[in-house]
Order: structure tokens, then sequence, then C-alpha cells
């Protein structure tokens, strides 16, 4: 990833919360950027006020993938950065099994993932350079009560950019997989107090850390990585008696 | 949305042609752009995608691997029509030696498919990831080009489809125009969509190999010319650092198929285990060798390099006639995948292949002229090989009675411009002694030289035909732009 020349990026889920964060921090420091979301109205008042490209788009609609990346990248000039922060997390109720709002999960968080992710691998690899990051979760580590489809996006997201990491790492392509806490977007709004929250800038900062650094995988804030790796060691027996 | 995902689920079965965008570079890296590449994987996705292009007048360079070393499947403003997707084995009689496959078929496949029941394709290029498709297009050769001819002289018939949307079938009794236009057509009179190739009967999986030390370019062509009807394969390796009386040293490798009977077990040898290049060179494992060559991609390193490689022959020489297995001997510049890093990742750098074919009687004053400038110019290629040719009857063929120098140059971003315009001083010195270039490894051509390379009346017929077949002009490269610009258009 670009660390001393300005580069340019393309940030999917970019109207609100860390996506929105990520396209100030990057346009503040002299990239290009381009900013995709649903809502109009709030991707005009980033464009505003970082002058981001801005382009209305739904995750869910993977064949327009293809022909809005090459128009992005055209106008861009090029392409360093693929950021995939888009998803959402209904509420889900305790005895719910509700499949279209399942699957409106799988399509978002991880389909919307693989179609941009898998057009910018086709690009980096050729070029033999570029980052890509996803924002997955902490809830990818273990299948929870709470939002079991939710949590399944997020580790099928870690495994598939494991995967392209080690496709792409011999072509000079880094992947960064993102595992934030909790941060303090819409996501987590009337949650209640939650645990080490930091602000959606600072996640941002973290995050364009992390990618810089190439690191593989990064908690964020670091120390979740604790939490990952006590959960992870919980046995199943007791994990299903847990209230998390 | 659920209709959305239904085409998720659906993807696998769904038509539409893959689309993508890229960065799309010439082999050696020197040349290259970012494009929309579009890649049908049947021939009704391919019909589609041309009454597009036709509506639209968009432009298509058709590509195959993309293993021509400079700009000869790169596009020029338009898409690129990458057909690696249509890869079946149509049809494979192991009988006859006939095989009829679509244009994505790479040599690798091809041989993988045909060694095990005794065939080899009769035609291979030292590397074997290129798809029939695009050698039938560059008309390639092998190190047996001066007995067997060129891929061409292989092909018994092909389909192809023309930009207008029309399916022909052509072969040397029928359509023999096109035949021997479209072969040796670098991609601009229509998409080869089925080729049938006939192969050659071998009785073992190995070939009898010996080496034997040139001592300079004399030695050299004086041994290509000799050894001729003793082998079935020649090729000379040649230290292009070298000068004075050792100008033109190498190392000439000749191999013979062996006889029924001369192969105790080929049963064995035919298996496709017996020809798996080794997976581990020095104990470095392949796919990361580059990295160790790249510490010696500079002139010092690489006279080093070519110096050590001719002394060390020396063990080669002596031990005397060896079998090796077709795919090793063939495909000798696979051993060390992506050994072209070794020049540098970085785009727009690499290296050019400048390939010199001479008649027979000028060669020799004229490769040590190439020589010699290059080593008074500093611009010394870090590798050099020489084969013997023969004409064959394809309408832009490269291939002559005589021999090809094939030198490979480093491109330096601060040096690009000098390498450009040595080899076009060195271009001219070609065409004066009636000398020939190979589009499939050219970069650096000007309009001019390439006008003057081809048998004018050729030259004619060619573009009368490409102005029949594609009048829209649908069909361009990079390379036919830079050496034709509108090809076949009314004015050129
Ligand atoms: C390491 C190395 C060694 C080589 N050794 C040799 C050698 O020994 N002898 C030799 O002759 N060549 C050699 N070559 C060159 C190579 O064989 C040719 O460049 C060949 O054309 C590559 O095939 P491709 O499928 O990669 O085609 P591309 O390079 O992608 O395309 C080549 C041409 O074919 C056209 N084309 C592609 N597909 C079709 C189609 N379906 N219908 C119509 N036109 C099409 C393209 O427009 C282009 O003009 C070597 C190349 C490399 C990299
Ligand atoms: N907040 C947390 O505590 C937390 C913790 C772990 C992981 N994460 C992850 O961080 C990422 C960002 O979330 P956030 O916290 O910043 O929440 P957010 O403010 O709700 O942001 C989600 C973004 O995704 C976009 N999006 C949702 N559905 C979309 C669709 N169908 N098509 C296109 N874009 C869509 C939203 O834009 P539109 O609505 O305008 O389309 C919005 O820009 C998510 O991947 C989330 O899973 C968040």
């Amino acid at each position: 990833m670009q660390t001393n020349t300005q580069g340019r990026a393309i940030v999917v889920g970019a109207s609100s919360g860390i996506g929105a964060a990520l396209v100030r921090r990057l346009s503040a420091e002299g990239w290009s950027v381009a900013a995709l979301a649903r809502r109009a109205s709030e991707l005009e008042t980033l464009a505003k006020e970082c002058g981001a490209l801005t382009r209305v788009h739904d995750a869910k609609d993977f064949d327009a993938v293809p022909e809005l990346f090459e128009g992005l990248v055209r106008e861009l000039g090029g392409l360093d950065l693929v950021i995939y922060a888009a998803a959402v997390m209904p509420k889900v109720g305790r005895d719910e099994y509700d499949t279209p709002k399942d699957l409106e999960m799988v399509a978002v968080n991880l389909g919307g993932c693989i179609a941009w992710c898998n057009a910018a691998a086709r690009l980096f690899r050729t070029q033999r350079s570029g980052t890509i990051v996803g924002i997955s979760s902490i809830a990818g580590e273990r299948g929870r009560k709470g939002n079991p489809v939710y949590g399944t996006t997020k580790a099928a997201m870690n495994t598939y950019l494991e995967a392209l990491r080690n496709r792409l790492a011999e072509s000079g392509v880094h992947v960064c997989t993102i595992k934030p806490g909790f941060v303090d977007t819409a996501m987590t709004q009337g949650m209640g107090k939650l645990l080490w929250l930091v602000s959606a800038d600072e996640a941002a900062r973290a995050i364009l850390a992390a990618a810089r650094s190439r690191a593989n995988e990064r908690f964020v804030p670091r120390r979740w990585w604790l939490v990952g790796t006590a959960i992870r060691s919980i046995p199943s027996f007791l994990f299903r008696h847990l209230n998390v | 949305m659920s209709a959305n995902l239904r085409q998720l689920l659906d993807l696998p079965t769904r038509a539409a042609p893959r689309r993508s965008f890229e960065y799309v570079e010439g082999w050696g890296m020197s040349a290259g752009e970012r494009r929309r590449v579009l890649r049908p994987a049947s021939v009704e996705e391919l019909r589609a995608l041309l009454a597009r292009a036709r509506t639209e007048g968009q432009r298509l360079a058709l590509r195959g691997t993309g293993c021509s070393y400079g700009d000869a499947s790169l596009s020029a403003g338009g898409d690129v029509l990458d057909l690696s997707r249509m890869d079946r084995i149509l049809e494979w009689d192991p009988a006859r030696g006939r095989a009829s496959c679509e244009p994505g078929v790479t040599i690798e496949k091809l041989w993988r498919t045909i060694l095990p029941d005794g065939w080899w394709p009769r035609v291979v290029p030292g590397t074997m990831f290129p798809t029939l498709g695009g050698v039938a297009s560059m008309n390639i050769h092998g190190k047996n080009n001066y007995e067997v001819g060129t891929i061409g002289d292989a092909i018994r018939e092909f389909e192809i489809l023309l930009p207008n949307g029309e399916l022909r079938t052509a072969s040397r009794e029928h359509e023999s125009a096109l035949f021997h236009a479209a072969i040796g057509g670098f991609g601009m009179l229509g998409v080869f969509t089925r080729i049938e190739l006939e192969t050659k009967k071998v009785h073992s999986g190995e070939l009898e190999v010996r080496a034997v030390r040139a001592p300079n370019l004399e030695f050299a062509l004086e041994h290509l010319e000799s050894q001729r009807d003793r082998c079935d394969y020649l090729v000379a390796w040649i230290d292009a650092f070298a000068r004075g009386r050792a100008l033109g040293r190498g190392l000439i490798h000749e191999a013979r198929y062996l006889e029924p009977g001369e192969d105790e077990h080929p049963e064995e040898t035919l298996q496709l285990a017996h020809q798996d290049l080794p997976a581990a060179v020095f104990g470095v494992p392949k796919s990361e060798a580059w990295r160790a060559l790249r510490l010696l991609n500079n002139d010092a390193g690489m006279r080093l390099l070519n110096a050590v490689k001719f002394h060390s022959s020396a063990l080669e020489v002596w031990k005397g006639p060896y079998r090796q297995a077709h795919a090793a001997f063939a495909f000798l510049l696979d051993y060390v995948p992506n050994w072209k890093f070794a020049y540098g990742r970085a785009q727009q750098r690499g290296l050019i292949q400048y390939q010199v074919f001479a008649p027979r009687a000028s060669a020799a004053a004229l490769y040590r002229e190439i020589l010699e400038r290059c080593q008074r110019a500093r611009i010394v290629p870090y590798l050099g090989v020489l084969k013997r040719h023969r004409p064959d009857p394809f309408w832009l063929t490269h291939a002559l009675d005589g021999y090809s120098l094939a030198l490979d140059f480093k491109v330096a971003p601060e040096r690009r411009a000098e390498l450009w315009k040595h080899c076009e001083e060195l271009s001219e010195r070609v065409l004066d002694a009636g000398g020939r270039f190979y589009f499939a490894k050219d970069s650096t051509l000007t309009p001019a030289q390439a006008q003057r390379m081809f048998p004018p009346e050729n030259l004619a017929r060619f573009r009368a035909l490409k102005r029949e077949l594609d009048p829209q002009n649908l069909l361009q490269t990079a390379l036919s732009q830079r050496l034709f610009g509108e090809f076949g258009a009314q004015s050129s």
C-alpha cells in the first residue's frame, strides 16, 4: 500500500461509520478516494466535506460490480487500495429463524465482499501491486447465540480473505483482514455500554496503520486479540452456556 | 434482492461472458496497460461479443495467454478478447495422432493429453504455456524448424470466426488463401475457434540429447548446418558477452527421437510423471528461484553467469549423449517459474526479445556485426539463442532458409530510448542483409521496417484480405497499430 506517495482507493460501505471515517482520513492524506454505499445524501455530504468521488451502489447488485469497478479505476487513474466495509447486522430475536433476513446478510456482508475483492484481485494480481482490506469482526471468531448469520458471514469472510492473501502474496499483493471489537457507529447504537468502545475515526486510524504495516489480521483495538484468543479456546460444551 | 441472490446461487450456470478490468501486459513486461478483458467460454459467447463490437464499433485485440514478448496481444484503445477459457480438446484420435482443439488449449494441455498414447506435438515453443490460437496466429517454430517447418505445417484445418460473424473452415485444399494468411496472421483476420493438428508418433518419452561446445559463432553456425540431417532438434545457446576470437561462443544441444526398441520401457517414460520438471532447483523451491537470479541481473552478474555456464558445460559435453524427457528438453525455460521477474517486477521494465532471421549466406557476417555492435554500445543481451529455419508457404511467415539469433535485452527505464534506438539501427542492417523479424518477439520495429521485411505482394494481398474480412477494422492490437496504423483501412 502506498505510504509516501498518495494513492487511489475504493471504499465500499462508505456512507457512515468506519467506512466514512476511512474516506475522510485517506482524503486528508491526499489520496483520491471513491466512496460507495446506498444512501446518496450521506455520500453527498462526504463528497462536499472531503472531495471524494461517490457512487450510489447496493452491494447486493453483484452484476453491477465489474462495470462500476472499471469506471472508478479509470476515473481515479489507477488503483492501489480497496476496502470492503459494507455490512448489515439486523436485530435477530432469540427464537428467530428468518431466512430472507439471514440471506440479506450473506449477500451484503459476504457476497458483495467477494464481488468487489475478486474484481480488485484480478487487477492487483496483473499489475503486481495493491492492497485489499476487508472489515470483518470479532463476531466471526465463534458461533454465538445472538446473531448466527452475521457471525457466519464474518467467519466466511476471514477464510475468503486468507485464501486471497495466500493466492496473491506471490504477486506482491497484500490482503489484510480487520477484526474490530466495538466501534461507536450506527451499528452499535442503543446497545448500551460496550467494552473498549472506540470512535470510528480511531478505528480508521488503526485500520490504515495495519494495512500499511502489511498485517495479515489485525484486531481493532489490538487488545481484542486477547478476547479473540480466549473465546476461541473455550470448549463448545461450555461456550453454549455463556451469554455472549 | 432475492433475484440477485438467486443469481448468486446460479453463478456457475450463468452464460454471460466473464469480463474484468486488468493490467494487460506483454510477456516481457516492458509494455502494458489497464484494459477491459472479455473471456468468452463458447463460440456462442464469442459470436455475441463480436456482434456487440460490430454495433458499437469497439476494437478488439485477440489474446491467448499473452506469451508474446512485446505488444502483439495488447490492445490499442480497445478491449482485449481473451480466448484462454475456450480450452476443450474436442477430439483426440490416438490411432492417427490427430487432435481437434478449441483455441485456448495450451501446448501443455495438448502434450499431456497425447503423450501417454505415444504422440508429441510436432512443433512446440520454448515454453508450454501458449495457446493453440496464439501459436497458430504467430505461426511459431520450434528447435526443429529446419526439419518440420512451423506449427502451420502441422495444422490440417481450422475454423475461424470472422469479424462479420461468419464461421469458415479452411485447410490447404479448401479456402487455401485464408489458410495461408490466417496462420501467421497475428490475429488480424478472425478468431480461430477450432484447430486440428497432426502430431508426431514417438516411441519413448525421452530423447537422446548431446551437448557440443561451440568455441565461436562460426563453429555454431557450421554445426547447425552440418548436423541438420542427423538431428531432430538443434539449438545453440550463445554467450553474447564473449569477445574477439570467442565471439558468439556457446553450447549446442542436439537431440533425436528414439527408434522403436531403443527405449526398453516406453510405457514408463511416456507417463506424465516421468516428464514433470523437478519441484526445486538446488534445494530452493522453484517458485522463489527467480529471486536468486535477480541478484545477478546486471551486466557484471550476467557476464559472469554466461561465462560460468560456458565453462561448466565441459562436464555435460564430456558425459556424451544422454537421455532426457521431452518436456525437460523442450521447455527448459519453464524450469524456473517467473524467471522473467529476475529482470524486475515493476511495470514497463522487464525485458524485450529481439529475434533476427537471416538468410544462410549473410547470417555469419550479420550476427558477428550485431554482437560486436551490442558490445560497443554496452547494450549486451543477457541471453542469446541460435536456431536453424526453413521457408514455409504462409503469407507473413518469419521463417526462411537460414538462421535466427534471439537476443534478450534488459529494459531499464533510464536506457529504454537508447535500447530502442539501438535495435532500430540493428534492424536496418538486418533488412539490408535480406533478414526478417518475428512479431511474437517484436517491440522495436518501425512501420517502414515492417513494410520492408515482407515480400511486397504478400503484404498487399494480406491487406486486401483484411479489408474484405474485417471492413470495420475491429481486430487490432497495439502491435498492428504501431506498425501498420489503421491496418486494412482503405488509405493504408
Ligand atoms: C519463454 C518463451 C519462449 C518462447 N519460445 C518460442 C519459440 O521457441 N518459438 C516460437 O516461435 N515462439 C516462442 N515464444 C513465443 C510464443 O510462442 C508466441 O508468442 C505465441 O504466439 C504465444 O501464444 P499465446 O497463446 O500466449 O498468444 P498471445 O501472445 O496472447 O497472442 C499471440 C497472437 O495471437 C493472436 N491470437 C491469440 N489467440 C487467437 C485466436 N484464438 N485466434 C486468432 N488469433 C489469436 C493474438 O492477437 C496475437 O496476435 C516463446 C515465448 C516465451 C514467453
Ligand atoms: N460498529 C462495530 O462495533 C463493528 C464491530 C465489528 C465490525 N464492524 C464492521 O465494520 C463495518 C462498518 O460498519 P459500521 O460500524 O461503520 O456501521 P455502519 O455505520 O452501519 O456502516 C455500514 C456501512 O455499510 C453500508 N452498507 C450497508 N448495506 C449496504 C448495501 N446493501 N450496499 C452498500 N452498502 C451497504 C452502509 O451504507 P448504506 O446504508 O448507505 O448503504 C454503511 O456505509 C461493517 O463491516 C461491520 O460489520 C463494526
